[in-house]
């Protein structure tokens, strides 16, 4: 084989595996999927494929509710994982000793050595209306007398934030720590004030992290049902959960796999709109 | 001379890192428009120096003044000097136009007169048609043209350069010494230069500071520190010297003498001396002339007497190792002006080493180490 072939052929092995996992893992199940939603029928006499895009009007039309609510508490959540995990990734690449920051760094992937419905069912444990923590608040007057933190939005919220906060921590780590400390003495040298350092140097430099981490906590918090499921009433139940029982209980897939590529959509959309609003330049050229 | 007014001015400056000194005990003064070099081995405090006055560095004692205001507690951002880093240290998320605006932004220039200024600094780098770029798209010369013009365009009282030609290749390297040289004449602001190359600190400062281990060994022009070094760390680092030990035997005038161990005797401007009893003394190899045993010496002129041992032809000098009567290894660089190879003074040969006294040189003697 001749270099000129062999270097033409280099890329296509680099990125053979990853293409023939996704098509069989990826591109198959969703072609398959949105076949099913466009199906008409129920589970005793079996569907068939009738191009029925009513479903799709439908599921919109009934889940509304359903859908808003899921945007809400997804961008809630990613807005609180960004003001928590900020400070702390600033602090862990910049200011914590070696020790330190590795310390930090097991702690925030800690968690990930227990499954996530454990962790979440020990929440429901610590929210408990009997539990310690309601009690103190009751003491505080944070809650009335029959106040409950279980089975509440602030309770689904809060789970949510506390699951994906890790997602949102280590991009935005990785990327404070990429920024070349000499950039803000540069800054403070031509008259920027720490503040103004920090907005003109130090933030453009992690938006590349910032987004990342949006999209890691903002789109699986979507598609999320196991919060609002174990934090939650039905009064909380998000999209994943409309899902989920469609798909398992009620076993009307069409319905499910309709929700399904709605939510897609709407996420496909708003990162557009998000990468758009940061400005898409400043993230490929600052990710240099 | 206008006006001879301190311009930075550092008192008793100390820097520990630790139990390390980095900065001794440091007095220092630059006067309003000089080209000041920093000149030193690496490890000799030249950049805590500079980082103190920018304002990076907090000194451990010692006030720092600028325009003969004590700025020691103030942030790098309320002090008028700029810095160019020796990594350049660009915003790479910036344009080269909002890298070199950064400055007069931060300062609430108007839009109008940023843009100007911008512009007149593109130009004065001669990046004219590069506003645009981003840092990474420009070669590492361009680059630091920018972080010049970066620093420039805010007028500043002073500019701090750390070896910021240090990334550079020679030519390029002796391409910007000249375009350094000539902005700071035309601008009339002062440079405070650090570097560790005593050929760029000798052909481009007015004066020159030679640091060691935190303190500064002699301040001076470069003619002064080269003709008339006052210790051997100066004497060696500026080029190559050659060293004789003696002990003062008396003055007649203006001119000193001094015996050495081995009974010859060598006079020097009396000046120069300020110690009595043991002194060591040096000459700069060019200075020294090799004659023939017995050949003609110019009257009042120092001889010793010595044996070539080394004789190599460099094409525009030819540079001799010669062991002197004492026991002194000297180094003779005799200008090549006839063109024929050293058949003379060829190794072996008995000669004499001979030089006019005013350009003896005496140094402090270094406390063995
Ligand atoms: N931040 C620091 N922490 C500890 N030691 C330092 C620090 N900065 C400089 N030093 C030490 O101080 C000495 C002087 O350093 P520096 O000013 O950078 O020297 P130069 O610029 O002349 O090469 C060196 O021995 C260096 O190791
Ligand atoms: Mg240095």
């Amino acid at each position: 084989m001749s270099l000129r072939r062999r270097r033409q052929l280099v890329p296509w092995l680099l990125i053979g595996p990853g293409l023939l996992w996704l098509a069989v893992f990826f591109a198959i199940p969703l072609a398959n999927q949105l076949y099913v939603s466009l199906q008409t029928g129920d589970p005793e006499t079996g569907y068939q494929f009738t191009w029925a895009f009513g479903t799709y009007t439908d599921a919109i039309a009934d889940y509304q509710e359903q859908f808003l609510r899921s945007i809400g508490y997804a961008a809630t959540a990613t807005i609180l994982c960004l003001v928590i995990g900020f400070p702390l990734a600033y602090y862990t690449a910049f200011k914590a000793r070696p020790w330190m920051r590795n310390l930090i760094l097991l702690l925030v992937i800690l968690p990930f050595f227990v499954s996530s419905v454990l962790r979440t069912v020990s929440w429901q444990l610590i929210l408990f209306d009997d539990g310690w923590i309601v009690a103190r608040f009751r003491d505080l007057g944070l809650l009335g007398d029959d106040g409950r933190l279980l089975a509440t939005r602030t309770a689904v919220i809060a789970g949510i934030t506390y699951n994906f906060l890790p997602f949102m921590i280590l991009p935005l780590y990785v990327s404070l720590e990429r920024i070349d400390r000499r950039l803000v003495e540069a800054a403070t040298d031509l008259y920027a004030s720490r503040a103004s350092a920090f907005r003109h140097v130090t933030l453009p430099l992690a938006l590349p992290g910032i987004f990342a981490g949006s999209l890691l906590t903002f789109i699986p918090a979507c598609g999320d049902f196991i919060n609002a499921a174990l934090l939650g009433t039905p009064r909380q139940s998000m999209i994943g959960n409309v899902i989920q029982s469609k798909f398992l209980f009620v076993q009307d897939y069409p319905t499910a796999a309709a929700l399904s590529f709605i939510l897609m959509t709407f996420i496909l959309v708003g990162v557009a709109l998000y990468a758009r609003l940061l400005g898409t330049k400043t993230l490929t050229d600052s990710a240099v | 001379m206008p006006e001879v007014e301190s311009d930075v001015r550092l008192e008793g400056v100390t820097k520990r890192f630790g139990d390390h000194v980095a900065v001794d005990a440091l007095d220092l003064e630059i006067e309003r428009g000089a080209f000041f070099a920093m000149l030193g081995p690496s490890g000799c405090g030249k950049t805590t120096t500079l980082r103190m006055i920018g304002g990076f560095e907090e000194p451990t004692s010692g006030r720092v003044h600028l325009g003969g205001e004590d700025v020691t507690d103030r942030p790098p951002f309320r002090r008028d000097v700029n810095t160019v880093f020796q990594s350049y240290a660009l915003f790479p998320h910036l344009t080269v136009e909002k890298n070199i605006a950064f400055g007069l932004e931060r300062q609430k220039l108007g839009k109008a007169e940023v843009k100007q200024r911008v512009a007149e600094a593109l130009d004065m780098v001669q990046l004219g048609s590069f506003g645009a770029r981003r840092p990474s798209e420009l070669s590492g010369g361009q680059q630091q043209r920018v972080a010049l013009a970066r620093a420039l365009v805010n007028r500043p009282r002073a500019l701090l350069l750390d070896e910021p030609l240090g990334a550079l290749d020679l030519r390029l390297r002796k391409e910007l010494q000249l375009e350094l040289k000539r902005l700071q004449r035309e601008l009339g602001i002062t440079f405070v230069h650090v570097t560790h190359d005593q050929e760029e600190a000798m052909s481009m400062a007015d004066t020159i500071a030679v640091m060691r281990e935190g303190r500064i060994d002699q301040a001076g022009s470069a003619t002064d520190l080269y003709e008339t070094p006052r210790t051997e760390f100066v004497a060696s680092f500026l080029g190559i010297s050659n060293f004789v030990d003696g002990r003062v035997i008396g003055a007649d005038g203006d001119v000193a003498s001094v015996e050495t161990h081995d009974g010859a005797q060598l006079r020097l401007p009396a000046a120069r001396l300020d110690a009595h009893g043991d002194v060591r003394i040096g000459v700069r190899p060019e200075k020294v002339q090799l004659a023939e045993p017995g050949g003609d010496v110019p009257s009042g002129w120092n001889v010793l007497r010595g044996q070539v041992i080394v004789a190599a032809f460099l094409g525009v000098s030819i540079q001799y190792l010669i062991r002197a009567a004492g026991g002194e290894e000297l180094t003779v660089i005799a200008p090549n002006r006839d063109g024929t190879a050293p058949d003379v003074f060829t190794v072996g040969r008995d000669v004499l080493l001979t030089w006019n006294p005013d350009f003896t040189f005496v140094v402090e003697k270094e406390a063995p180490t």
